[in-house]
């Protein structure tokens, strides 16, 4: 089985309100998926059918081969984008409780908190109130107990929200290493820089549709437009632009560049070739700069949320 | 995995160990007793002062009716008018002027009696002035009409009805008098139960809200299931916080009564007073024994099964709600326009129980609300000292937990779609809508 989680074609409705429509999504074993869209998209709706909080409608959801079940709530950890914790009860006693809920033993939980506490260096909190936590701390707990009792799969919700950047890199790491220990990741976010970052596979839902799903790698691919970004050294660069103005489609670039340089984007159309360009330019300039554009996740998430 | 037990576990302890929890159950009786001992304390010093009183007897009929005691002095006026009389009055500090005038006979007399003073006297001074007056002047018009007095007192009949149920077992006007205490007793207690541990339940579920635990909550546990051990959890709560109440109300009032020698108990309002005296001038003579009987003249056994029952299902039924509130809502000020709808037929049937139970048990409107599930914890529980018929009891109760599972069916959909709602106060119209999803 390469796949840890099937959503076949899950349909949810609150009302008149169609929060999703025939969804699916298939996330690989030992993959960190990048679930992304717009505020409102149906993302929570989609993870939160997935934890069971709410049954869908129409379609099914398989968990390691088997139909989504009671049972399986040991084997997801979660971290709500809305999250917190109890305010006024000890960090370690309600570590434990939700430790208990998700099915560990007291012993067991104690154990692994310990291990946790001091590998996050944040063992002398163990009596500390919630209350009495930053809410960075507070988060450092909070993700402690998401991960606490080893689940199969992780549903990480904006994870790096509250965290200050060390903090932050300290998390993901702690992310890729779980992974690397076998967990699956799910990882919901707007910040593009870490689903470029983090995930190897992503799937896009806008307005209650899934748009696009795959490797993002191959989606990546499936988005070059075949443009080129250059860096010309000319004497004469109106008559330089207007030259190729007149063969190609481009446009202004923006890079950094240690000479002054024209920058432009240039298109190709579908069968020239990189070669063909280079060869063209080369009669008209000198080229300092020569490199394609790979659309990034934002610019691919911008496109297509526009473009639906 | 059940997991009600953890949940009730921590409801719990959390309750149980709040500062404020804590707090109160050792303070409440403490101040309870305090503001008891006050008003002892300070009935006792209205008691010790001393009042005169100017007696203007123009008849000359009534002069020996006042007699001195502790607290009342008469100060008797002699030849003067009454105009005179006032004016004196002025320079004493006499607490007032009772005038007496002069009349041929007793009934123009009685009804000219008038009694001066700076302030308006107590009800219970001009109450024993009255009755002073009333044997005094019944006696002489006795005389008058020459009655022999003798054979008058001998004429007295005191009626007292036996009462007895066709299955034997007596009772008397004094059961009457308990079965009601005993029943409206169980009735309050059961109405500040639910209000007070059903606010505790809804404010515990707006905490998980404001806090944003619930989702991580609820994606370990189904969300009946953390509804239920919220409301087990805070009423074991509850009956521990009001056990250590009773117990020490009990130690507080031994140790108050032995120390301060003063008796809590015996703290008589006026109107107590004058029920009393009502009491004693119609003959009705209520002796310990007469209660003690009358106490265990009641249906015990079904009194005691009933009320553990009733309590049990009245309160989780009204709880249900409580919780449900609390899910619909971001914060409490927004409980409000909610609270109407619960707190109602509470109400309602706290009046119902007070005013119709005790004009008559087994009447139409008692009996119909001890069916409707709303009120029949309350009403129920104050009829069945006075013998419900058994079928009666459990249909009422069957309606009751049908009632009970429909409300935590509905409360349970309110909740969960409720705590993932947040930032936004929900109308009647969407809650409804809620329950559809």
């Amino acid at each position: 089985m390469s796949n840890l989680l099937e959503v076949n074609q899950v349909s949810k409705n609150f009302g008149d309100y169609k929060a999703l429509n025939n969804v699916s999504i298939t996330v690989p074993k030992g993959s960190i998926f990048g679930l992304l869209g717009p505020n409102g998209a149906g993302k929570t709706t989609l993870i939160r059918i997935i934890n069971q909080i709410t049954m869908p409608d129409f379609g099914t959801v398989h968990l390691d081969g088997d139909l989504l079940n009671p049972s399986h709530i040991k084997d997801i950890g979660y971290l709500p984008e809305e999250r917190g914790l109890y305010k006024s009860m000890k960090v370690g006693e309600q570590a434990l409780y939700l430790a208990q809920l998700k099915g560990l033993s007291k012993a067991e939980a104690k154990q692994r908190l310990k291990y946790w506490f001091d590998r996050l260096e944040i063992g002398d909190w163990w009596n500390k109130k919630i209350q009495e936590l930053s809410k960075g701390m507070a988060q450092k707990i909070q993700f402690v107990v998401t991960v606490l009792h080893n689940p199969k799969l992780l549903i990480f919700d904006e994870p790096f929200s509250g965290f200050d950047p060390i903090n932050a890199n300290l998390i993901k790491d702690e992310i890729l290493r779980l992974r690397e220990n076998g967990a699956t990741v799910i990882f919901s976010t707007h910040r593009m820089e870490s689903v470029e970052e983090l995930c190897d596979d992503i799937a896009l839902i806008n307005k209650s549709n899934k748009l696009i799903e795959g490797k993002l790698i191959d989606i990546k691919r499936q988005y070059k437009t075949n443009t080129f970004e250059v860096g010309l050294e000319s004497e004469n660069q109106s008559v330089l632009k207007e030259s190729l103005t007149e063969k190609f489609t481009i446009s202004e670039a923006n890079f950094k560049s240690l000479n002054d340089d024209l920058k432009l984007n240039i298109k190709l159309s579908e069968n020239e070739k990189a070669q063909d360009l280079i060869s063209f330019l080369n009669k008209q300039a000198y080229i300092n700069h020569f490199v394609e554009v790979i659309p990034t996740a934002s610019d691919i998430f911008i496109q297509t949320v526009q473009n639906n | 995995m059940n997991h009600l037990p953890l949940i009730i576990k921590r409801e719990y302890l959390t309750k149980v160990r709040n500062k404020s929890f804590i707090i109160m159950t050792i303070l409440s009786p403490i101040i309870m007793m305090v503001l008891a001992g006050v008003i002892a304390y300070l009935t006792n010093l209205n008691k010790d002062k001393v009042r005169t009183i100017s007696i203007l007897d123009e008849s000359g009929l009534v002069q020996d009716v006042f007699k001195e005691t502790k607290t009342t002095k008469y100060h008797k006026l002699n030849g003067i008018t009454i105009d005179v009389a006032k004016e004196t009055m002025k320079e004493t500090s006499n607490y007032g002027l009772l005038h007496i005038p002069k009349n041929i006979n007793v009934d123009s007399i009685s009804k000219h009696i008038k009694f001066y003073s700076e302030e308006s006297p107590s009800l219970t001074f001009i109450n024993d002035l009255e009755n002073k007056l009333n044997r005094k002047l019944t006696e002489l018009k006795r005389r008058e009409l020459k009655i022999d007095i003798s054979k008058l007192e001998d004429s007295k009949v005191w009626v007292n009805i036996g009462q007895e149920n066709f299955s034997g077992e007596e009772s008397s006007k004094v059961d009457s008098v308990i079965k009601l205490i005993f029943g409206c007793a169980a009735g309050y207690l059961l109405f500040m139960f639910i209000i007070i541990y059903g606010n505790m339940i809804m404010r515990s579920v707006i905490e998980e809200k404001t806090s944003r635990i619930i989702e991580v909550i609820i994606s370990s546990v189904k969300p009946v299931q953390l509804m239920l051990g919220k409301i087990i959890g805070t009423s074991l709560a509850g009956i521990t916080q009001f056990v250590i109440w009773v117990i020490l109300f009990g130690i507080l009032t031994t140790v108050a009564t032995a120390i301060l020698g003063i008796d809590i108990m015996d703290v008589q309002t006026p109107q107590q007073q004058v029920l009393e005296q009502s009491v004693v001038n119609s003959g009705l003579n209520v002796e310990i024994q007469n209660i003690l009987a009358s106490f265990f003249n009641m249906p015990l056994l079904n009194v005691i099964v009933a009320f553990i029952f009733f309590f049990i299902g009245g309160y989780l039924l009204y709880s249900s709600l409580y919780a449900a509130i609390g899910a619909a809502v971001d914060n409490e000020t927004d409980t409000q326009q909610f609270m109407l709808p619960i707190l109602m037929p509470l109400i309602l049937a706290v009046y119902i129980g007070i005013f119709t139970v005790i004009e008559d048990p087994h009447g139409t409107v008692s009996t119909v609300f001890s069916f409707i599930p709303f009120t029949s914890p309350v009403v129920m529980l104050m009829r069945i000292p006075f013998g419900v018929p058994i079928w009666q009891q459990l249909l009422s109760f069957v309606i009751l937990i049908g009632t009970f599972m429909l409300t935590v069916w509905f409360a349970a959909k309110i909740y969960r779609v409720g705590i993932l709602m947040y930032g936004k106060k929900p109308s009647y119209k969407e809650i409804i809508k809620w329950i559809k999803y």
